[in-house]
């Protein structure tokens, strides 16, 4: 499967690729943190903060119900930030790399 | 290949004429089961087209493991949706809501949250590093032969438990919904789901899967649209109707039991919108949580829809919209189910089948104007072959992912040491398809009956203690290496597979059996308590474990008035059978209008528990005869050792903890090695396979 002709222990070293890799690190376990987070704050509130779930705050609409729905709306923002900052960003920095190691800059 | 194609046409269409002269009783009435035997044979047509048109283009194993890589990420985010939103959750989730209300709704969140962990850390690196399996990436750095070998063995037995629970719940949802037998129901499927497989490969499966998830999204969008609507599309109005519902209170009051009797209407419907109906254990939530959230990024069906887009760019936006529409589509479940509760009523529900599943069909039964219109019984059967086209599909998908693991890896990988022909490889993968279908239809008739509902968890909960560590592992930490591989691989799938035949999931006879004498015998008087103060817990660990001297938490409990004795069954029964002759000699002596239609209710009420009477004591002795003289489990246990209805929990961190030390305590040149490789082409996308020209 490797390819003889490229050199990747010289593209893992170029200071290119370790900005993009630091880079990706952090953001990607940021938004896994936070996503996990406030997931697990839903159970954690429906079994032992049943009091404040059950404060009405729309009509019949609850603290609970508006919590569950702020869940999508998170899961949706997090999916966003990342494909926004993933296209905008890691993209370029990835394409910059390759075509180093296609004009042969980086070997 | 196109003659054997009609061939098969020809006897799936023979088999759902010979399902229509079977046909017994359903929820749909047998004058319109023409209609819904027409809505099946369209909606087969169509598939059976697409599968048609597949075919001309699948010929190499590229074409047919991933669909030639041509599959754009919006075609592929609805293809994922289409995998995801299988009968369980469709059918499921909304169930669980109409009869439990909020648990059900914050029950589906798991299953979108999901998604973020294979959006950030497993479909593009996959789809860079990948060819066809799972067993290619950890092949990638670990030794092949035997990587490959545990990959497959996992992927086969994740895809078999989800197939078997797919196939089991499918043949049971076919026989409530229409009447044809269960064992003509799974030879059907697993036929049709053949046909998409063996001939189409990826490129028919995907397209049935786009196609499913569109009609599926259309029929629920036209349903909620049909609930809403009425409320000018106010939140707080529609809901406002539905705690004001009385199905609802009844059912809520049901639910709590002695509980409600001091509650009023207002406040027992309002509770339908709070927390702790079903779920009531918050541990056991947590564990089923984790299971989804890694699980997911480990459903062998679902890694390998990331190998048919042909860029990684492709492989994200396909989960975008997957997550849009999975998302989305929950959200409309709150509709869904909330309006059947309000509208069917959850009694209503729970008649036709207890799970819930038929909340979604026979609301839309109701808005199209009932059960005995034409309308109502057409919204009906589109449902149901909406619901008939999801298992098909979805069982497609999971066939191909074992087929794949077996020919790919086992065959070509491991057996032919990756020297087969392109030719030989099409073939076995062809061969491997018909060897699992048969396997699932052979396990799915011989599982009739069986409580299959804990081979969902498991499917996950294996997915998430086995392959995400392996992969993750993989891919994300330098010194991971084969070792560390096979030993988290193989003792977290195990673990997971243990503790759940340990678990409160298996059928304990002893219980059983007293559930049954219950109904039967009735229930001696319970006297008066004085309250009691909370409990603590012992410890920690008899949460999770049936262990000596354990002592569970319990709340501070109310004293409690003496409850009288409760009537068996057959009391019951002579008492409401007594009753019925002098209601009904009274009723021509009413003359007053008002109360000779009270009268008449009476009577109907009296009838109907009657009946129900009856169906709760033929149960209770059928369950008597099967279990005479069982007193254990199948492994042996009077109840459960295990406590956690998910083993995730434990089964999760054990998967990475072993990868983690297999990795450590030894050493592996080429896992080294390849790093460098591995990291930078799953970051940059440099050699990664690239779609086929077509």
């Amino acid at each position: 499967m490797s390819n003889p002709n490229i050199n990747w222990e010289a593209i893992d070293t170029n200071p290119k690729f370790q900005a993009l890799h630091r880079k990706k690190t952090v953001f990607l376990w940021g938004l896994m943190v936070i996503s996990t987070v406030y997931y697990f704050l839903l159970p954690i509130g429906a079994a032992y903060y049943q009091d404040l779930f059950k404060i009405k705050v729309w009509g019949v609409v609850n603290v609970g119900i508006l919590f569950a729905l702020s869940e999508f709306i998170v899961a949706w923002t997090i999916a966003w930030v990342y494909s926004r900052k993933a296209n905008k960003e890691f993209d370029a920095m990835a394409q910059d790399i390759i075509n180093d190691v296609n004009n042969g800059r980086m070997k | 290949m196109s003659s054997m194609l009609k061939k098969l046409t020809l006897s799936v269409a023979a088999l759902s004429i010979s399902g229509a002269a079977f046909a017994g009783n359903g929820a749909v009435a047998d004058e319109f089961k023409w209609m819904t035997f027409t809505v099946f044979g369209v909606i087969i047509a169509i598939t059976m087209a697409i599968t048609f048109w597949a075919a001309r283009t699948t010929h190499t194993t590229s074409e047919f493991y991933a669909a030639g890589r041509s599959v754009s990420g919006i075609q592929n985010g609805w293809a994922i949706a289409g995998d995801y939103l299988s009968a369980a959750s469709f059918l499921g989730i909304a169930g669980l809501i109409s009869l439990y209300g909020y648990d059900g709704f914050m029950y589906s969140v798991g299953w979108l949250v999901a998604y973020i962990t294979v959006l950030l850390v497993i479909a593009e690196p996959c789809r860079n590093i990948g060819k066809y399996t799972m067993g290619d990436i950890l092949a990638f750095r670990n030794d092949p032969k035997k990587t490959k070998t545990v990959a497959a063995l996992s992927t086969i037995t994740v895809s078999t438990f989800y197939l078997t629970a797919q196939m089991v719940g499918g043949g049971v949802l076919i026989k409530t919904l229409i009447g044809i037998d269960y064992e003509i129901s799974v030879i059907g499927v697993g036929i049709l789901m053949l046909a998409y497989v063996v001939f189409g490969g990826m490129k028919a499966t995907t397209w049935v899967q786009i196609t499913k998830a569109v009609l599926l999204v259309t029929a629920s969008l036209i349903l909620v649209f049909m609930v809403w609507a009425p409320y000018g599309f106010s939140l707080p109005g529609y809901l406002g109707s539905v705690v004001a519902d009385p199905d609802v209170q009844k059912q809520v009051a049901k639910l709590l039991g002695d509980k409600a009797a001091t509650m009023t209407p207002e406040e027992l419907g309002q509770r339908f919108l709070e927390p702790g109906l079903f779920l009531k254990n918050p541990i056991d939530q947590i564990s089923l949580g984790l299971a989804l959230v890694l699980g997911t990024a480990g459903m062998p069906h679902i890694l390998m829809r990331f190998f048919t887009v042909p860029t990684a760019q492709a492989a994200r936006t396909s989960v975008i919209w997957a997550m849009g529409i999975i998302g989305g589509f929950y959200v409309l479940t709150l509709f869904l189910g909330t309006g059947a509760a309000m509208l069917v009523g959850p009694d209503k529900i729970a008649a036709v089948d207890a799970g819930g599943n038929m909340a979604g069909p026979l609301l839309a039964q109701y808005l199209g104007g009932g059960e005995n219109s034409l309308m109502g019984n057409f919204m009906l059967a589109f449902v149901a072959a909406v619901a008939f086209a999801t298992i098909v599909a979805v069982v497609a998908g999971l066939v191909l992912a074992a087929a794949s693991a077996m020919a790919h890896d086992i065959y070509v990988g491991v057996i032919r040491g990756d020297h087969a022909t392109p030719k030989e490889q099409v073939v076995a993968a062809r061969v491997a398809s018909v060897i699992v279908g048969i396997i699932a239809i052979t396990v799915g008739i011989l599982a009739k009956g069986q409580n299959v509902a804990h081979l969902v968890a498991l499917a996950f909960a294996v997915a998430a203690s086995s392959n995400l560590p392996a992969v993750f592992l993989t891919l994300y930490w330098k010194k991971c290496n084969t070792t560390g591989i096979i030993l988290g691989m193989i003792v977290g799938s195990l673990t997971a597979i243990g503790l759940v035949m340990i678990s409160p999931n298996m059928t304990y006879p002893k219980a059983v059996i007293a559930g049954a004498n219950k109904v039967l015998n009735g229930e001696p008087a319970v006297p008066a308590k004085e309250a009691a103060p909370a409990v603590e817990r012992s410890s920690f660990m008899c949460e999770l474990f049936a262990l000596d001297g354990c002592v569970l938490a319990k709340p501070a409990q109310p004293a409690s008035a003496e409850k009288p004795a409760k009537l068996g069954a057959a009391e019951k029964l002579a008492g409401l059978t007594a009753k019925l002759p002098t209601l009904e000699a009274a009723l021509p002596t009413i003359t007053d209008a008002v109360a000779k239609t009270a009268a008449e209710a009476d009577i109907t009420k009296v009838k109907k528990d009657i009946a129900a009477v009856e169906k709760a004591k033929a149960k209770a002795e059928a369950d008597l005869k099967k279990f005479e003289g069982q007193t254990t489990s199948i492994m042996g246990l009077e109840k459960p050792f295990f406590l956690l209805k998910n083993p995730g929990l434990i089964s999760i961190p054990l998967g990475f903890l072993l990868v983690i030390l297999g990795s450590l305590f030894t050493r592996d040149k080429r896992a080294e090695e390849m790093w460098d490789e591995l990291y930078v082409r799953q970051n940059t996308g440099i050699n990664a396979e690239a779609a086929s020209a077509h």
